[in-house]
């Protein structure tokens, strides 16, 4: 039902003020590619332009082939999820992941077992009824998982989603994405920073540095030690410090 | 804002009488101008200065008893209205007061009482004092108290401590609160009228009222009103080029852990400041309790005249808290709206227009506004008729800078969480009002109301001007009861008018205590 759209983004260029972002790059349909580079070289900026948070002051953005440079995000075929604030605090579970459905809450029957259906494969069943507060990270970003299910959207953006999880969480949660994905053919694009998260579910690779694709391409070439020198440095810097820098991160 | 825009009819107004505005400018002129800049100076000194010193001896004892409840106490006069203050100091050190006979005795004459600058200085520095109590406090607790344990890990002194860590922190607040208190006693309306007694002292705001009032000479009004107007943006430029924030806030976060203990002459010396300070905020309370206790309330009570003055007040307060909630809600939203807008540069001014223009009502007092009115309508209405509107509105502008100031942080907060979201989903509108937006900001638009509508309860600046014998509120007999030397009647109308303010103000503090989580 939500088979992947490709999306493209057509000399798309954006500038905070600073030095303008440029990107021209597609992401194939039905694909999980993770957008990797370094801090501030523009992964968030490229998915908000992708979901319409942002607006390109030149250029295009295509999802399946439209159009969609000037359409509001909620008109997008695209569904998004970010490291945080995925959920109304005040809303229970249900609701949340109803507002998926219906901006106004008001849902049909078919609509409901939706809602139903999404929280079981999310392995939220029988929480339907807390609220976040109540509920660990983990379980939160499920929630959020949960209304992509429901959404049906042929694009899913995930930005950092799980990067404040544990490890062994952070597996589940993305073997639930990439589990997700396969039932639903979905065309994922997934920053991160973690090489070894874009190696558990990511076919491609797409690298940015200073708001230009640096390097794209299948994710074995990347992670085979045939990526480009940049991505190689980055890589290896990463490896190098790892554990470091994931303190040092949380503070952001 | 519009309200303020309006005023501008005013000068056009005027503009037509120029020589009579021109030949307004006389000596008496200069000493009234003088005079307003005088007392709100001196009382800026005397709020200011023990202020700093109390908030000192608060903040270096976290935990004595009683030390919520002076928090507390000290947040009442903000609550109170000036007419009941002006009353409660005359009925303590006036010529009749509980004190006169010590005083009298002390000075070896009759005491003469407390009108003229000295009573205006009293009730300014009862206002004013706490509330810079309270607001270097919170500077002072924002200390950390990391520093703390340093500084008793290294030994230091009282005295270097203040010089080190206290008077750092305490710096960049004082221009503020400075700031803050001149402005309120530069536009101090009701306390000069009633405590000031006769034309020399007399401040800007209240010859505005007197040549409306009673000289009837709109040129002179408003040459004072421009006078005024121009007195105060000037003064607000300069605090906000010494980066004033020109609201006040009403809670205090918990105090931190204090690790340095001072010595025994220190504590005896901060022990009697503390409680001098409270004598001198609690003294005025009691002193409406009790003379409020002495009137005849029950046949007060029984007064239709004391009734119908008490639904006026309420029901016009009722209105203009909505208004000044509603008009608060469209502010904040509208402002964040463009803040989220970050590239226009039409944007950012607006931006800063609506930031400023809050704080600006604080610079226009009601009583320029509402002679702007008066005049503008003169000519054209029966100007007692739409006293009501007058009422309701002028308050409900005047209200702003706390409303805003309760909403806005929450208001940002939940955008910050939800505006993407809402984009993603495609709430918005009516949904996202009733859904979103609702149960966030339910809490704080009741703070903010409540806090508007004791301020609108208590105010006599516009009701001065267009209240008569059809229209009158609660501040408005009093102050004719006062008037007419019905002293008792007005001591009971005190009582029962800061009882109603108090309350609404302790609604307010508990509304936006409690987070909803």
């Amino acid at each position: 039902m939500s088979a992947g759209a490709a999306v493209e983004l057509d000399r798309a260029v954006f500038s905070y003020g600073a030095a303008p972002l440029d990107f021209d790059v597609a992401f194939a349909a039905g694909r999980v590619t993770a957008i990797m580079g370094p801090s501030g070289s523009g992964k968030s900026t490229l998915l908000n332009l992708v979901a319409g948070f942002e607006t390109p002051q030149a250029g295009r953005v295509l999802i399946g082939g439209r159009d969609v440079t000037t359409d509001p995000p909620s008109r997008r075929p695209v569904s998004m999820v970010f490291q945080e604030n995925n959920l109304f605090a005040h809303l229970s579970v249900e609701d949340n992941v109803g507002l998926g459905r219906s901006p106004s809450l008001k849902l049909t029957a078919a609509d409901r077992a939706a809602v139903e259906e999404a929280l079981a494969r999310t392995g939220l069943a029988g929480k339907q009824k807390r609220l976040p507060r109540e509920l660990s990270g983990g379980e939160r970003q499920r929630v959020a998982l949960a209304r992509v299910l429901v959404r049906e959207r042929p694009v899913l953006l995930l930005d950092e989603p799980f990067a404040s999880l544990g490890p062994a969480l952070r597996h589940d949660m993305l073997d639930l994405v990439a589990g997700l994905q396969a039932e639903r053919a979905m065309t994922v694009l997934f920053v991160t920073h973690q090489p070894e998260d874009a190696r558990r579910i990511a076919e491609a690779v797409v690298f940015l540095e200073d708001g230009k694709v640096a390097a794209a391409g299948q994710a074995e070439t990347f992670f085979g030690g045939a990526g480009p020198e940049a991505f190689q440095r980055y890589i290896g810097s990463e490896a190098a410090s790892g554990r470091s820098r994931d303190v040092a991160r949380k503070r952001t | 804002m519009l309200i303020g825009g309006a005023l501008g009819g005013l000068a056009v107004e005027g503009a037509g009488d120029v020589s009579g505005a021109v030949a307004a400018f006389d000596p008496y002129l200069l000493r009234v101008v003088r005079f307003t800049l005088w007392q709100a100076a001196l009382s800026t000194l005397l709020s200011v200065l023990p202020a700093l010193l109390v908030a000192r001896a608060l903040s270096r004892y976290p935990r004595f008893p009683g030390r919520g409840l002076i928090l507390q106490l000290f947040a009442v006069p903000l609550a109170l209205p000036a007419i009941v203050v002006a009353l409660a100091v005359l009925s303590l050190y006036g010529r009749a007061g509980y004190f006169s006979g010590i005083f009298s005795l002390l000075g070896g004459r009759e005491w003469p009482g407390i009108y003229g600058i000295s009573g205006i200085l009293v009730a300014h520095v009862f206002f004013n004092l706490p509330l810079a109590a309270r607001l270097f406090l919170e500077a002072l607790q924002t200390v950390p108290s990391d520093q703390w344990r340093l500084a008793s890990q290294i030994g230091m002194g009282s005295r270097s401590a203040f010089r080190l860590i206290e008077w750092p922190a305490l710096r960049p607040a004082l221009p503020g609160v400075a700031g803050l208190v001149f402005m309120l006693c530069l536009t101090s309306f009701t306390i000069v009228l009633t405590l000031g007694g006769g034309p020399r002292a007399t401040t800007l705001e209240v010859a505005i009222y007197q040549a409306l009032r009673f000289d009837f000479d709109p040129a002179r009004a408003v040459a004072l009103t421009v006078l005024q107007v121009v007195l105060t943006f000037v003064v607000v430029l300069a605090l906000t080029r010494l980066g004033a924030n020109t609201t006040g806030d009403a809670n205090l976060p918990v105090a931190p852990r204090r690790f340095l203990s001072p010595s025994g002459p220190e504590r005896v010396f901060d022990a009697g400041l503390i409680l001098l300070s409270l004598l001198f905020v609690a003294g005025p309370m009691a002193a409406t309790v009790m003379a409020g206790l002495g009137a005849d309330l029950s046949r007060l009570a029984g007064e239709s005249a004391v009734r119908q003055a008490t639904a006026t007040s309420i029901a016009l307060a009722l209105l203009s808290a909505s208004l000044s909630a509603i008009l608060s809600l469209a502010l904040v939203t509208a402002r964040r709206a463009l803040s989220l807008r970050r590239r226009s540069m039409a944007g950012r001014l607006l931006q800063q227009a609506t930031d400023s223009g809050a704080g600006f009502v604080l610079v226009v007092p009601p009583i320029v506004i509402g002679a702007g009115w008066f005049l503008l309508l003169r000519s054209h209405a029966d100007v007692f008729a739409v006293a009501p509107v007058m009422v309701v509105t002028v308050n409900a502008v005047m209200a702003m800078p706390f409303a805003v100031r309760a909403i806005r942080p929450a208001y940002d907060a939940a955008s910050e969480r939800h505006e993407k979201l809402c984009a993603l989903l495609g709430i918005s509108g009516w949904n996202r009002l009733r859904r979103i937006d609702w149960p966030v900001l339910r809490r704080p638009l009741a703070t903010a109301f409540a806090f508007a509508m004791a301020l609108s309860l208590g105010d006599l600046g516009v009701i001065a001007l267009f209240g008569s014998d059809s229209v009158q509120t609660l501040p408005y007999l009093l102050l004719a009861r006062m008037g007419s030397y019905r002293t008792e009647d007005a001591a009971g109308l005190a009582l029962w008018l800061g009882l109603v303010c108090l309350l609404l103000m302790l609604a307010a503090g508990r509304l936006g205590k409690e987070t909803p989580t």
